[in-house]
């Protein structure tokens, strides 16, 4: 999707402000470590995929993506999860009190991390990524689409995220992609300098 | 009866802020209450989540990785090799599988610094939670097309004639960045150096600066 979290080469955003980093505790409010433990509590459970889990926060109004801190947009995403998968009601939710049973679900996401397939690129292939714009999750940013990069390593096979965001898994081939700067970002770009992703089968055709 | 009018409108008005959502301190507290009472999340996993994120896992666990690759260069090989398994080995926990480390090294012509553009992956392992700055919308944005002014905002310099690479995290993988050991440290013993080494360094916006106070030449 082509949404609000997607947010490299964006300008407007301001200055950083950097916190002194040994006085920057983990978390600033205890609502917030509270949140954080729900997130990861419920993740184990296997009700959803950490893509699904992505993809409810880019889903978010685009306002309240930029508005809300970062332990917010994963609290409202938990509660959405929660409810969608009959954990939780909204009623339950205004009132803190359990009065309605669990949805029972049998299977459990459960990422695989292995292909038979062969990998269809080798380190040192010229690559383009593939210029779409899906409708759901991707993990494919905007500013890499259309541009062509070098192939730098077989990285991997992992859950295709598109699938994982709807809690299926189909394993691909993930691909480590050197992209120039300035293939990227044109002349005002520095020549030496470089980013890198990683991108799976589907973000990828031949240059 | 216009006074009376007036009255009745303002309690109309309190009933509206009543469906004003409430603070999201109660409401986080609300949902952690309910996924308890359904034995969904007990409370001693919050406990011990929150334990976790507070006192063991932080920055500290990465610079100890750094402190050692410095010092132990068959160490080194392996943690650039497949920093994973290094570690794993160096005693680093919760690196599921399906979550691969990859170790980044900065040298005298490459710089190397690490962000993820979508969202917020980050070796929580290593580092422990991020902090604000690198979930936020002005470092996720920038650092991808103007590094060197980012670094420069850290008041990180980065020669001309350096290679900067911008790692961006769109996988299960995540980076760390083996800094530079700074000169005059050679004297340092392995905690010593450990103590050198700063998140923002492991993150790649800081250099590590040597010991405020260097040790007496021999």
């Amino acid at each position: 999707m082509n949404r609000i979290h997607d947010l490299g080469g964006m300008h407007g955003f301001g200055p950083i402000h950097a916190e002194p980093e040994r006085s920057e505790p983990p978390f600033h409010e205890p609502w917030e470590a509270t949140a954080c433990a729900l997130m990861l509590g419920t993740l184990r459970l296997g009700r959803w995929s950490l893509d699904r889990f992505r993809h409810t926060i880019e889903r978010q109004a685009p306002l309240d993506y930029l508005r809300r801190s970062y332990f917010e947009k994963w609290f409202e995403a938990v509660c959405e999860l929660a409810v969608a998968e009959g954990l939780v009601t909204e009623d339950e939710l205004r009132t803190g009190v359990a009065d309605t049973p669990v949805r029972p679900r049998d299977e459990r996401w459960t990422p695989d991390f292995s292909t038979d397939r062969a990998p269809r690129w080798a380190a040192g292939d010229r690559v383009r990524a593939v210029v779409r714009n899906p409708a759901g999750h991707t993990r494919q940013p905007r500013y890499v689409r259309g541009r062509v990069g070098t192939v730098v390593r077989v990285a991997g096979a992992e859950p295709l995220p598109e699938a994982a965001a709807e809690d299926r898994c189909e394993v691909g081939h993930v691909y480590l992609v050197r992209f120039e700067a300035a293939e990227l970002w044109g002349a005002d770009a520095t020549g030496r300098d470089a980013v890198y992703l990683e991108l799976w089968d589907d973000h990828l055709e031949a240059a | 009866m216009g006074h009376d009018h007036d009255h009745d409108h303002d309690q109309d008005q309190d009933q509206d802020h009543s469906d004003v959502p409430p603070p999201l301190a109660l409401r986080v507290k609300a949902l952690q209450s309910v996924l308890a009472a359904k034995s969904i999340v007990s409370e001693a996993t919050v406990d011990r989540i929150v334990d976790a994120y507070e006192h063991r896992i932080g920055p500290h666990l990465g610079a100890g990785v750094i402190a050692r690759a410095w010092i132990d260069p068959a160490f080194r090989e392996r943690l650039l090799a497949d920093g994973t398994e290094a570690a794993r080995d160096h005693g680093i926990r919760g690196l599921d599988p399906g979550v691969r480390l990859v170790v980044v090294e900065n040298t005298a012509d490459v710089h190397n610094v690490v962000v993820c553009t979508l969202c917020s992956c980050y070796p929580l392992q290593l580092l422990g939670m991020p902090p604000v700055w690198y979930k936020s919308a002005p470092y996720r944005s920038r650092v991808v097309q103007d590094p060197r002014g980012v670094l420069a905002e850290f008041g990180t310099d980065v020669d001309d004639d350096v290679e900067v690479r911008v790692w961006d995290s769109n996988s299960e993988v995540r980076y760390l960045v083996l800094p530079e050991r700074p000169a005059g440290t050679d004297e340092l013993d392995e905690a010593a150096l450990a103590a050198l080494v700063g998140r923002n360094a492991m993150v790649g916006v800081e250099h590590v600066l040597p010991p405020a106070d260097p040790p007496p030449a021999p």
